[in-house]
């Protein structure tokens, strides 16, 4: 199936891809990606429905109506306005921010264990907040500098115990599964040795908990990851190339280098905005893209599909963490629990495949 | 042979020391690529082809020295001005899991696309020519994992020549080809030098070096040894240096350049 070509029109390499837009001006975009974003986008659309209905205070779809036209009573108002859609399209975007951040390093890394929770970034961010918590005050900017920082310095130390090997070698996952462990230990300690509220402040993050959410705590982590998004484009095309291997891509006129670099500081941007206000959420880096890539049945990791599939992942995790399960959980737990089951399959069929 | 007048020479190593990390590969190396020429690399295996070709695309920085295309210094141009100049197939290149070979073959067309121009029609008459060229029209919708050893070198070359570059450098783009394809492959090179274009090939095969180059360099542990036309390189002392083997080099009976005949151990103890 391909499409036709006339004289002012160029086909695209195969029938996969579609080319929308003019002669001069034009995307390609994969036909089965494309739709498996669009109905993973619906899904997500439900979710974010259920989750306005759902809770202990009952709400009928007719008062969610007449509050999305801008009606409805003032408790009402506040129920949906206030608690439950922030919450929901915190965990829509944070989804997103996350399962984008880990396509991200299995990209670069060429390895689909490689995600920024794996390797200990998301812990990173969490000891620079608890430090920024500790010895600056909470503010959110401080909390943020800190995790931001605390990233990248988890960033800075892997890299340069994993040098010798590159970005490519197994050495790099390992490494950062074992920086990712010390600093779980350090932020255990760090907690066990500050005062006690400064300690229930920091452990409510811990898990990963979207319980503190609110329009005001949403509103800056999500332009931070808004404009991250938007600096995605400049960097997936030489992404796209480096498949080839790095002589061929830079030969083709990729610049690799600063796409690489550009890519790992989105990534490593993406992970610290999520946790200076969620805490570090496991996992759903990690298996968001590999999802995607398998719903699509793509070459590359379909970027827009694994946002999707990160934000319906996250919010069903929270779904089932304020309602399902009878004690209410923070949502890192479920996602620990959803992404144990996720490596168990992982390694089953790598197994298979190489019995 | 050379099929066009001669300009300056586009692409030149100046004095370049090459080295992987503490490793030296290559001292203060120089060589010109004349402009119009067929030029093939010749030398041992792990004397430095292949470091030589990647310095010379700027892949690898030299430690010292300049690489110097078309009169600037390949450290001061940005991959896309490099890219638009000259193409290179590498010795090793992966093709990402799943891809078709048209896609592949499009991916050489990275440096003519823009954000926001992702496909044209120059890209589609680009990538018809290039499958064309080297026969793989046929293969357009297959996977390249599908594909035999032949015929995947056949699309790398193919996407080499949809980027639509004056220089194009191979690397052992005859390896894993039956004698057939050889042939085909550099008939191809060959067309394309009479084009316009200037070839540079790594070659192990030192008949073809001879029967199809202009120019032939040849090298031995990271040092260029001789230089020049292949009635000039290619003979009885210059291939003992560089190989280390013992030939007879004698005038081949279909073009009339020099044919080079390997002794073997057996043939010099029996003699
Ligand atoms: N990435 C690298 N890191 C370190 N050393 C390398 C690297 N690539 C090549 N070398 C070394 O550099 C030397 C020259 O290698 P090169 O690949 O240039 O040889 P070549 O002439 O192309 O050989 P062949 O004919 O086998 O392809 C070899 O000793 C090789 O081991
Ligand atoms: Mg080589």
């Amino acid at each position: 199936m391909s499409l036709q070509t006339n004289k002012n029109r160029a086909a695209p390499p195969t029938g996969t891809v579609l080319v929308i837009g003019s002669e001069t001006t034009n995307i390609l975009i994969d036909k089965r990606s494309g739709l498996v974003a669009l109905a993973v986008c619906a899904v997500a659309l439900t979710l974010v429905v259920l989750a306005l209905l759902w809770g202990d205070f009952p709400i009928a779809v007719r008062e969610v109506i007449d509050v999305v036209l801008g009606g409805g009573e003032g408790l009402v108002r506040t129920v949906v306005l206030e608690w439950r859609l922030p919450r929901a399209l915190a965990a829509l975007l944070f989804g997103a921010a996350l399962a984008v951040s880990g396509a991200l390093f299995q990209t670069i890394t060429r390895n689909p264990l490689a995600s920024p929770d794996i390797m200990g970034l998301a812990n990173g961010s969490y000891t620079g907040m608890i430090l920024a918590l500790i010895f600056l005050g909470g503010s959110w900017s401080t909390l943020v500098a800190g995790s931001l920082i605390g990233g990248i310095a988890a960033a800075a130390v892997i890299y340069i115990l994993a040098l010798r090997d590159g970005l490519q070698g197994f050495r790099f996952i390992i490494v950062g599964i074992g920086v990712s462990a010390i600093l779980a230990s350090v932020n255990t300690w760090l907690l066990l040795r500050v005062e006690l509220e400064v300690a229930l402040f920091a452990s409510a993050w811990g898990a990963g908990t979207l319980n503190t959410i609110t329009a005001a705590t949403l509103v800056p982590a999500g332009l931070a990851i808004a404009v991250l998004f938007c600096l995605l484009p400049m960097v997936l095309a030489p992404l796209r190339q480096m498949s080839l291997g790095d002589d061929a891509a830079a030969s083709t006129g990729a610049a690799i280098k600063p796409a690489r670099l550009a890519a790992i500081a989105i990534a490593i941007g993406l992970v610290s905005a999520v946790t200076s206000v969620a805490g570090p959420i496991s996992f759903i880096a990690l298996s968001a893209p590999q999802i995607a890539r398998r719903l699509a049945r793509s070459t590359e990791i379909p970027l827009l599909a694994t946002g999707a599939t990160g934000g319906v992942l996250l919010l069903a995790s929270d779904l089932i963490a304020q309602h399902v399960i009878p004690l209410s959980l923070p949502v890192g737990v479920v996602t620990v629990v959803f992404g144990g089951v996720y490596l168990v399959l992982l390694l089953i069929r790598e197994a298979r495949r190489t019995m | 042979m050379s099929a066009n007048p001669t300009g300056p020479a586009p692409l030149r190593g100046e004095n370049i020391t090459l080295s992987y990390e503490k490793r030296q590969i290559a001292e203060n190396l120089s060589l010109e690529i004349a402009d119009g020429s067929f030029t093939a690399i010749i030398g041992p295996n792990a004397c430095g082809k292949s470091t030589l070709l990647r310095a010379l695309t700027g892949l690898l920085s030299p430690v010292a020295g300049q690489v110097i295309l078309e009169g600037k210094d390949i450290a001061s141009l940005a991959p896309r001005q490099i890219a638009q100049r000259l193409g290179l197939l590498p010795q090793t290149a992966t093709a990402p899991e799943g891809i078709t070979v048209a896609e592949l073959v499009a991916r050489g067309r990275y440096v003519h696309q823009r954000l926001l121009r992702q496909w044209s029609s120059e890209d589609r008459k680009a990538v018809d020519e290039a499958l064309r060229l080297t026969n793989a029209t046929d293969l357009a919708d297959r996977r390249v994992e599908h594909l035999s050893g032949g015929q995947r070198q056949r699309v790398w070359i193919a996407m080499v020549l949809a980027q639509e570059t004056p220089l194009i450098l191979l690397d052992e783009p005859t390896t894993y080809l039956d004698i057939a394809h050889q042939m085909d492959v550099l008939d191809l090179l060959h067309e394309l030098n009479m084009a316009g274009r200037t070839i540079v090939a790594v070659l192990h095969d030192l008949n073809h070096a001879a029967r199809y180059a202009s120019h032939i360099i040849a090298m031995r542990a990271g040092e260029v040894i001789a230089a020049g036309a292949p009635s000039e390189v290619i003979t009885g002392p210059i291939v003992s240096q560089v190989f280390g083997l013992d030939t007879e080099v004698m005038a081949d009976p279909v073009t009339g350049n020099p044919m080079v005949i390997p002794h073997d151990r057996r043939v010099r103890t029996s003699t």
